[in-house]
């Protein structure tokens, strides 16, 4: 008994160093961003702000159009989740409850397309956004992101796991394939849409390398690549780069606190990705 | 279910084939979203890139003179790639090694149903939701000497003199890995959680009847057990580390003289900066090949892991 609650003491305290040391690169771009300049770069560096320097906030805003960044960051999101969800939720209510010819052949393509990273594509993507005249558009930000097969997976293992005498009840009664999908399938895949939702979203926002080839004005700029321009400024100005940090990283940070088990939910289910 | 062959020797019963092709019809809708997306963001480019690698383009990217395998000749020939791969190597074995082995520990401490487990927990995961923009900011003060907190307990702790962490070679090389370790932690370790939480309790048990001490019960039931999952989290680790692009562009921009030059960077700058689309599309076949062998690798492995259960 007491050889336990030693170990019980020995793992607490393993764990708080653990989540101290992980933990600290968030706390410390957050304790710096509340610092004055001047404090910042003194040496050695001082942790502890003193008095808490609010300033920064308003300052990193003034310095870049971060609020602007972020607008454009959630329109972006908003788009790429709204778009995943119906094209995801549609071909997995085909693949569920349709039969037609060469159905399992078309899953296992559209299955093929998670082995295709987005950093292999790159290129000719960039060039098909350019034709069209996308380049600087949210259609440009958005549109290669619209489908995933990730979302289809995910909501096709879920609906073969709905009780299948739902849909023949339906299609006893008359309903349509649509109306069966919208006021039966829609409503019963809320929690699984919600894990679709957050994780996309996450993936979404913290998205770095195509918004960065993909626009170029500030105005189109997403708040990963805008957020260059904070550390561009003269060096004294840590405290406005971490605020900035700080800024970009809470959205995500509070779905992480507020749908903690949807977001581990996708992770793990969309670790077959890579 | 008929064959391919069958469909094209005997003619279909035009009844029959009046269904499937309604059948057919009623599903397009619901399909076609997504293939059209994935035919032109996912099929067309693949085929894109490799066609764009056997041509020398203008600064367009307009395939302009066909050369056959010349620019990947070019490229296993040219002392640039080759210390982009060798780079692109060393990085992967800087983080994938540590990065799974650290979140080992992490998940080995969260295993244990204990109070207040849930808020270290969130403390842990938390680098999930950190996106690579703001985690390598981070690190670029974290990095800097003349404010670097870093240095300072360096110095303290181990009397280590200031480094100039981005200028030195390895150094920059380390800096890249340390960010993009702490970034994947949260990941390896609730996927390595999950594993550790269904092995069977009934084999702890009676390894504890036996006798078998921490150490064992976790070299002999713990690591077999969960081994499967700790190949998966080392090969999607190891696809993660191939793509690495962002902690490149914010702290290094591939220097000093090339020594943090990650496949995927020099892909970037190829293409985007040096106009030279088929070379970087030859890189990115490449870069193409290593990630779709890894996937195949897990897909054999976790394939002989079902037949085996």
């Amino acid at each position: 008994m007491k050889e336990n609650r030693v170990l019980l003491v020995i793992r607490y305290i393993l764990l708080i160093i653990a989540s101290l040391v992980v933990l600290f690169p968030i706390l410390y771009s957050l304790l710096i961003s509340l610092e004055t300049s001047n404090h910042v770069s003194t040496y050695p560096p001082q942790l502890w702000p003193h008095p808490f320097h609010f300033a920064s906030y308003a300052e990193a805003l003034q310095a870049a159009p971060l609020g602007r960044f972020l607008l454009n960051s959630f329109i972006m999101s908003a788009i790429i989740v709204c778009g995943q969800i119906v094209t995801s939720l549609l071909a997995a209510y085909a693949f569920v409850y349709l039969r037609f010819r060469g159905r399992d052949v078309m899953f296992l393509v559209f299955l093929a397309t998670m082995m295709i990273p987005t950093e292999v594509t790159m290129i000719p993507n960039y060039m098909t956004i350019r034709a069209l005249g996308w380049l600087d558009t949210f259609a440009g930000l958005t549109v290669p992101f619209l489908a995933n097969a990730f979302g289809i997976f995910l909501l096709r293992q879920y609906l073969l796991q709905l009780p299948y005498e739902l849909f023949e009840a339906a299609k006893m009664d008359g309903a349509s394939q649509w109306r069966f999908l919208i006021s039966v399938v829609v409503p019963l895949s809320r929690p699984i849409l919600a894990t679709l939702a957050v994780y996309v979203f996450l993936q979404s926002w913290n998205m770095y390398l195509w918004p960065l080839l993909t626009t170029n004005s500030t105005s189109m700029r997403t708040v990963q690549v805008g957020l260059g321009m904070l550390q561009n400024q003269d060096a004294l100005s840590w405290n406005l780069t971490m605020a900035g940090v700080v800024i970009i990283s809470l959205p995500t940070l509070i779905l992480l606190f507020f749908a903690q088990k949807h977001l581990v939910k996708g992770l793990t289910a969309g670790a077959v990705k890579g | 279910m008929q064959t391919a062959v069958s469909n094209t020797t005997i003619p279909m019963p035009p009844r029959r084939r009046t269904k499937e092709v309604m059948a057919f019809l009623q599903a397009s809708p619901f399909l076609l979203p997504a293939l059209l997306l994935f035919t032109v963001f996912f099929f067309y480019p693949i085929v894109k890139v490799v066609y764009l690698s056997l041509y020398l383009t203008n600064s367009k990217g307009v395939a302009k003179h066909f050369v056959g395998m010349q620019q990947y000749v070019e490229l296993f020939t040219s002392p640039d790639f080759i210390q982009s791969l060798r780079v692109t190597l060393e990085f992967v074995l800087l983080t994938v090694i540590p990065g799974v082995f650290i979140a080992l520990l992490l998940a080995l401490l969260l295993e244990k149903q204990i109070r207040g487990l849930s808020v270290f927990q969130t403390i842990i995961f938390s680098p999930i939701s950190m996106s690579v923009a703001a985690v390598s900011t981070i690190g670029l003060m974290a990095f800097n000497p003349s404010v670097s907190l870093l240095n300072w307990i360096l110095s303290k702790l181990f009397g280590i003199p200031n480094i100039n962490w981005l200028n030195g070679s390895w150094t920059a090389l380390l800096a890249i890995s340390i960010v993009t370790i702490w970034m994947n932690l949260g990941f390896s370790t609730i996927v390595l959680l999950g594993a550790l939480r269904n092995v069977s309790q009934e084999l702890y048990d009676s390894a504890r009847v036996d006798g078998a001490n921490y150490l064992q019960r976790l070299c002999y039931i713990t690591i077999p057990s969960i081994s499967p999952t700790l190949f998966f989290v080392f090969v999607v680790s190891m696809i993660g580390s191939f793509q690495t692009f962002g902690q490149v562009n914010i702290l290094t921009q591939g220097g000093p003289a090339g020594s943090t030059n990650l496949v995927v960077y020099s892909i970037y700058r190829n293409a985007f900066f040096n106009f030279q689309y088929g070379l970087a599309s030859a890189q990115a076949v490449v870069l193409f090949i290593i990630v779709l062998v890894l996937t195949l690798l897990q897909f054999l492995v976790v394939e002989r892991r079902v037949h085996y259960s």
